[in-house]
């Protein structure tokens, strides 16, 4: 009887450690904590086979064309030796407009529902156009610079208006906005400079 | 001084460990939230350009990856340096975009199919004639919602 009275004796419970390492293991090795991060861009769509290209009639003062050539240098509005660091002012002041200037994208006004009456350059268009040879990284800097004027601006109204950041609105005072700002990047066909959206 | 002896003899008792395991547990499972499992195994070299305004890249069930780079130096006798696409595992041309983007979006759920995104995932050093030309093929298979895989960095 005395022997059944005595205490059971513990599990030994020092291997589950190494178990557990050892799973831990495996998900450290099998599994990447990078989480992806990139320029989010919308493709045009694409046209149908029979459709000839043709040139968009879009007049010139709309139209603000980035070139890169194959040794990555700018071309900004037919202007040679453009530093990238310049490319987003440039840009701001394209897309702005703000003293009405003739050589500059005209100004449309209409009624908004949040931002009230606004002037606003609905038809300009930047156009980015690249070379075959040019590299990836002077690709995406450009693309990169006109993003963050987009966003520079975005900001900047919103502050205006609303006293926060673009991020922080809510959904109609954002669609407003994008609409003021939309991000009419083109990006032509490479070897065609039609330029079809 | 003999007391203190005859009780060092005795031995320490041993440090409990029983809690370790629970220590690991927590490890483990903090990691399984915050990684993803890998998507392919790389055969070319990709070191991603740098950018600014970079967004996340959103519910990666919807998104495919297209890779461009020049291979891995165990590829290079076969495959050469000039940079090549790779779909999935494997190394493609870009005539087998189209069908691959197809394949993959009829095997998504019909919600989902509009809003699949490709984020194509260059290195640096490419030369934009083989992105437009993917750009291109996207175009053609519909897959407009794309994204320029990119690491962060501060402005100039």
């Amino acid at each position: 009887m005395s022997k059944i009275s005595r205490k059971v004796e513990d599990i030994n419970a020092s291997s589950m450690a190494d178990i557990s390492f050892l799973l831990l293991i495996f998900f450290l090795v099998t599994t990447s904590m990078n989480t992806s991060m990139g320029l989010q861009r919308r493709l045009p769509e694409p046209l149908p086979p029979d459709h000839q290209p043709q040139d968009v009639d879009i007049k010139k003062r709309n139209l603000f064309v980035v070139k890169i050539n194959s040794l990555n240098q700018l071309l900004v509005q037919g202007e040679e030796g453009w530093d990238i660091r310049d490319l987003k002012e440039k840009a701001k002041e394209f897309i702005l407009n703000e003293r009405n200037e003739s050589h500059l994208p005209e100004k449309v006004l209409r009624e908004f529902e949040t931002l009230g009456p606004m002037e606003f350059t609905r038809d300009h268009v930047i156009s980015v156009q690249n070379d075959v040879d040019t590299q990836y990284q002077a690709y995406i800097d450009v693309q990169n610079e006109l993003i963050a004027a987009y966003n520079e601006l975005r900001n900047e109204l919103a502050q205006a208006k609303f006293g926060k950041l673009y991020d922080e609105l809510e959904e109609q005072q954002q669609k407003d906005i994008r609409t003021v700002f939309p991000q009419n990047i083109s990006e032509a066909e490479p070897k065609n400079y039609g330029g079809v959206r | 001084m003999s007391k203190f002896r005859e009780k060092e003899k005795r031995g320490m008792p041993a440090l409990s460990t029983s809690s370790l395991p629970d220590i690991i547990f927590m490890l483990l499972f903090f990691f399984m939230a915050v990684t993803t499992m890998k998507e392919v195994t790389y055969k070319v070299r990709i070191a991603p350009p740098s950018a600014t305004e970079l967004q996340k890249l959103e519910n990666k069930s919807l998104v495919r990856y297209i890779y461009v780079g020049s291979p891995l130096r165990e590829y290079r006798d076969q495959y050469g340096t000039t940079s090549r696409i790779q779909l999935n595992d494997q190394f493609a041309d870009v005539s087998e975009i189209e069908t691959y983007i197809t394949n993959e979006r009829s095997a998504m759920k019909e919600e989902d199919q509009n809003v699949m995104t490709v984020s194509i995932n260059a290195d640096k050093d490419t030369r934009m004639g083989i992105i437009s030309d993917i750009k291109q093929a996207l175009r053609r298979a519909y897959a407009l919602k794309i994204n320029y895989q990119a690491s962060s960095r501060a402005s100039y």
